[in-house]
C-alpha cells in the first residue's frame, strides 16, 4: 500500500518535471537541459527582495515604541539598500546606460536629502503631502515605461496590460490629489472645500471610465489612446477628490493619500510581477488606510462624509461664529493671575491644537513646564488624534522642543487625568474640547471623542479670539463656570505666564 | 509569477501591515507616515527594473522609455532618502523623562 503510494507519487513527480522541462523548452529559444529546483539566476534576486520585505516589516513592527523606533528605521533603511542592490545587479547593461541609472538616484538623494534636513517640524505635513505625489508619479512613469516597453516587443500579455492601466491610475489620483492637498495645506490655495453637481457621480464615472480601459488594454495592449485616457482622468480625478475636503479636515486625506501611494507601489509591482513591491506597497497601503480610519473614528464621521460633505472653512481660526454668545458670559483672565493658579497647582495638563503650531509655540510651552517641574508641579499633555494637520503632528512639535514623550497622553491616558488635575491650559485646540460633543444630540460634533478638560478644576482657554472651531460650532466650554478666557497670541501669553511666574 | 500568486501575496501584505501597524502608538503616527513614505519609495526598483530590462532586451531602443525609467528612479530616489532622513531627525527627538 504504501509502495504504491510512493510509486505513484514518484510517477506524478516524473511527470510534472517532464512538463515543466518541456514547457521552459517551448517557452525559451535556446533550450534547456533541465530545469533546476531553484533557478539561482532569478531566485536569487527574488530572494533579496523577500528580505527587503521582512526588514520593512521588522522596521514598522519596531515603531510600536519611541525606544526602539530609530533602530526600527534604520532597519527598514538597510532592506531598501538591499533591494536596490539588487534591483542593480539583475541585469547587466552598458555603462553609458547605468548614467541614466546613478543620475536618477543621486538627483533624487539629493533633493530628499536637503529636503529632509531643511524641512521646519511644523511643515512636516506639507513635505508627506508632496512625498505621496512623489510616490504616486513614479508608479505612473514606471507603469509607462513598462508599457512602452511591451510595445517595443510587440506584445504585453493581458494581465499585464491591465495592472498597467490600474498603476496609473492609482499613481496619477495620487499625484495631483497630493499636490492639492500639500496646496491647501502650504496655504497656496483656499483650504475652503470645493463643491460643484453631481460630483460624485461624475467621480464615479470617471473611475469606472478608467477600469473599462484598462480592461480594454488588456484585450487590445496596442490600444495606446487608452493610456492617455487614463493618465489624464487618473489626474483630474486625483483633483476632484481632493477639491471637495475642507482644510481641517486634511489629516484624513494625507493618511488616504499615503495609503494610495502604497498601494500604486504596489500596482507597479503587479506590473513587473516583482514581490518586493508588491508586499512593501502593501504594508503603506495598510498602513494608510488604517490611520485614516483612526482620524475618522477621532471625529465619529465616516470616510465618505469626511470625503464628500465638504464641512469645514477656511482655516481654524476663521472669523466666523460671534453667534449666541451675547446672553452667556465669558471670563477673560490676564498672564499673572494664571501664574498664581499655576502657583497653586499640584497636576497641570496642557492640551495643544493647530493653534499652537501656527503661534509656533511649543518652545514657550516647553519652557513653562520646564519651570513648573523644578516646582514639582506634574505636567502632561493631552493630545487628541486630530489634533495638528496630520497623525501624530502635536507629538513631533512637542518632541522637538524637548518634551520627553512621557508626558505626552492620547485621549485615554489624558481623560483618566484630567479630573484629577488642578489647572487645564487649552492651547489653540477648540473641537476637540467641546463638552457638547459628550450630550448635545443636535451637535454635528456630536459622539465626538473629546479630551474631558471641563472636569478638571480650572480650564484656561488660550485663544485669540471668540470664534468657533473649523466645524463652526460655539463651544459651550467657553461660558463655563470653572473656564477662563486668556485671549491673545498662545506662545506670547506662555511666556507672559512663565514671566509673572518666575516674579512669584 | 501569476496574477493570481500577486493577489495572494498582496492580499496577505495587506492583512500583515493591519497586524503590524495597529501596535504603532499615536505619539509615532507622524514618523509611521514618513517612514512609510520611505517605504513606498520601493518604487526606485522598479523603475531601475524598468530602464535595465530595457536597455538590456535591446529592443528599439525607444529613448521615451529610458527617460521616463530615469525620471521615476529620481522621484522615488526623493521619497527613498528624503523619508528615511527626515524620519530619523524626528524620531532622534523623541526623548524620555
Amino acid at each position: 500500500m504504501l509502495h504504491n503510494i510512493f510509486t505513484i507519487a514518484q510517477d506524478a513527480g516524473a511527470a510534472l518535471t517532464e512538463a515543466a522541462a518541456s514547457a521552459t523548452a517551448e517557452a525559451a529559444e535556446p533550450a534547456v537541459t533541465s530545469a533546476p529546483i531553484i533557478d539561482w539566476a532569478t531566485d536569487s534576486y527574488l530572494i533579496a527582495y523577500l528580505i527587503a520585505a521582512v526588514l520593512f516589516v521588522v522596521g514598522l513592527k519596531k515603531l510600536s515604541s519611541p525606544k526602539t523606533a530609530r533602530n526600527g528605521n534604520r532597519i527598514a533603511a538597510v532592506g531598501m539598500l538591499i533591494a536596490v542592490i539588487a534591483a542593480l545587479s539583475e541585469n547587466p547593461i552598458g555603462i553609458n546606460w547605468w548614467a541614466w541609472v546613478f543620475g536618477g538616484i543621486v538627483i533624487g538623494a539629493v533633493i530628499g536629502w536637503v529636503a529632509a534636513l531643511k524641512v521646519k517640524m511644523t511643515a512636516m505635513p506639507e513635505m508627506v503631502a508632496l512625498f505621496n505625489g512623489f510616490g504616486g508619479i513614479a508608479s505612473v512613469l514606471v507603469a509607462s515605461s513598462e508599457y512602452i516597453r511591451g510595445s517595443a516587443q510587440g506584445s504585453i500579455p493581458s494581465d499585464t496590460a491591465f495592472t498597467i492601466g490600474i498603476a496609473i491610475l492609482i499613481g496619477g489620483i495620487t499625484f495631483t490629489g497630493s499636490f492639492i492637498a500639500w496646496a491647501k495645506l502650504a496655504g497656496k490655495m483656499s483650504g475652503a472645500p470645493i463643491l460643484y453637481g453631481f460630483q460624485r457621480s461624475i467621480n464615479a464615472v470617471l473611475l469606472l471610465v478608467c477600469v473599462i480601459g484598462s480592461g480594454w488594454l488588456a484585450v487590445q495592449y496596442d490600444a495606446a489612446w487608452w493610456v492617455w485616457i487614463i493618465l489624464v482622468i487618473s489626474f483630474v480625478l486625483g483633483v476632484t477628490f481632493t477639491i471637495p475636503v475642507g482644510g481641517a479636515d486634511m489629516p484624513v486625506v494625507i493618511a488616504l493619500l499615503n495609503s494610495y501611494s502604497g498601494l500604486a507601489a504596489s500596482a507597479t509591482g503587479f506590473v513587473l510581477k516583482n514581490p518586493g513591491l508588491i508586499i512593501s506597497g502593501a504594508l503603506v497601503g495598510a498602513s494608510g488606510l488604517i490611520l485614516t480610519a483612526i482620524m475618522c473614528k477621532a471625529m465619529n464621521r465616516s470616510l465618505a462624509n469626511v470625503l464628500f460633505a465638504g464641512v469645514g472653512t477656511a482655516d481654524s481660526t476663521g472669523s466666523a461664529g460671534t453667534q449666541g454668545a451675547s446672553d452667556k458670559v465669558v471670563r477673560s483672565v490676564d498672564v499673572e493671575d494664571v501664574a498664581i493658579m499655576l502657583d497653586a497647582a499640584k497636576q497641570v495638563a496642557f492640551v495643544p491644537g493647530y493653534g499652537l503650531a501656527v503661534a509656533q509655540g511649543q518652545h514657550a510651552v516647553r519652557d513653562l513646564t520646564k519651570y513648573l517641574e523644578s516646582k514639582d508641579v506634574t505636567c502632561f499633555y493631552g493630545i487628541h488624534p486630530v489634533a495638528g494637520r496630520m497623525p501624530g503632528h502635536m507629538n513631533v512639535l512637542l518632541a522637538e522642543a524637548d518634551v520627553p514623550y512621557d508626558e505626552l497622553f492620547d485621549l485615554d491616558q489624558a481623560n483618566a487625568e484630567l479630573p484629577r488635575t488642578d489647572v487645564v491650559i487649552v492651547l489653540g485646540a477648540n473641537d476637540v474640547v467641546n463638552p457638547a460633543a459628550r450630550h448635545d444630540t443636535t451637535s454635528p460634533i456630536y459622539g465626538m471623542p473629546i479630551l474631558d478638560v471641563d472636569k478638571s478644576t480650572t480650564v484656561i482657554v488660550c485663544k485669540r479670539s471668540m470664534s468657533a472651531g473649523y466645524s463652526g460650532v460655539d463651544n459651550e466650554l467657553f461660558y463655563h463656570d470653572n473656564t477662563l478666557m486668556c485671549f491673545g497670541d498662545a506662545k506670547k501669553s506662555l511666556q507672559g505666564m512663565l514671566t509673572a511666574l518666575k516674579e512669584l | 509569477m501569476t496574477l493570481t500568486v500577486c493577489i495572494i501575496v498582496f492580499v496577505l501584505a495587506m492583512f500583515l501591515g493591519r497586524e503590524v501597524i495597529t501596535k504603532v502608538p499615536a505619539t509615532l503616527h507622524t514618523p509611521l507616515m514618513s517612514g512609510s513614505n520611505a517605504i513606498s519609495g520601493i518604487t526606485v526598483v522598479g523603475a531601475i527594473l524598468a530602464i535595465t530590462v530595457f536597455v538590456r532586451e535591446d529592443v528599439d531602443t525607444n529613448m521615451w522609455a529610458i527617460i521616463l525609467g530615469a525620471c521615476a528612479v529620481a522621484f522615488a530616489s526623493i521619497n527613498v532618502f528624503g523619508g528615511f532622513v527626515v524620519t530619523d531627525r524626528m524620531l532622534q527627538m523623541f526623548k524620555r523623562r
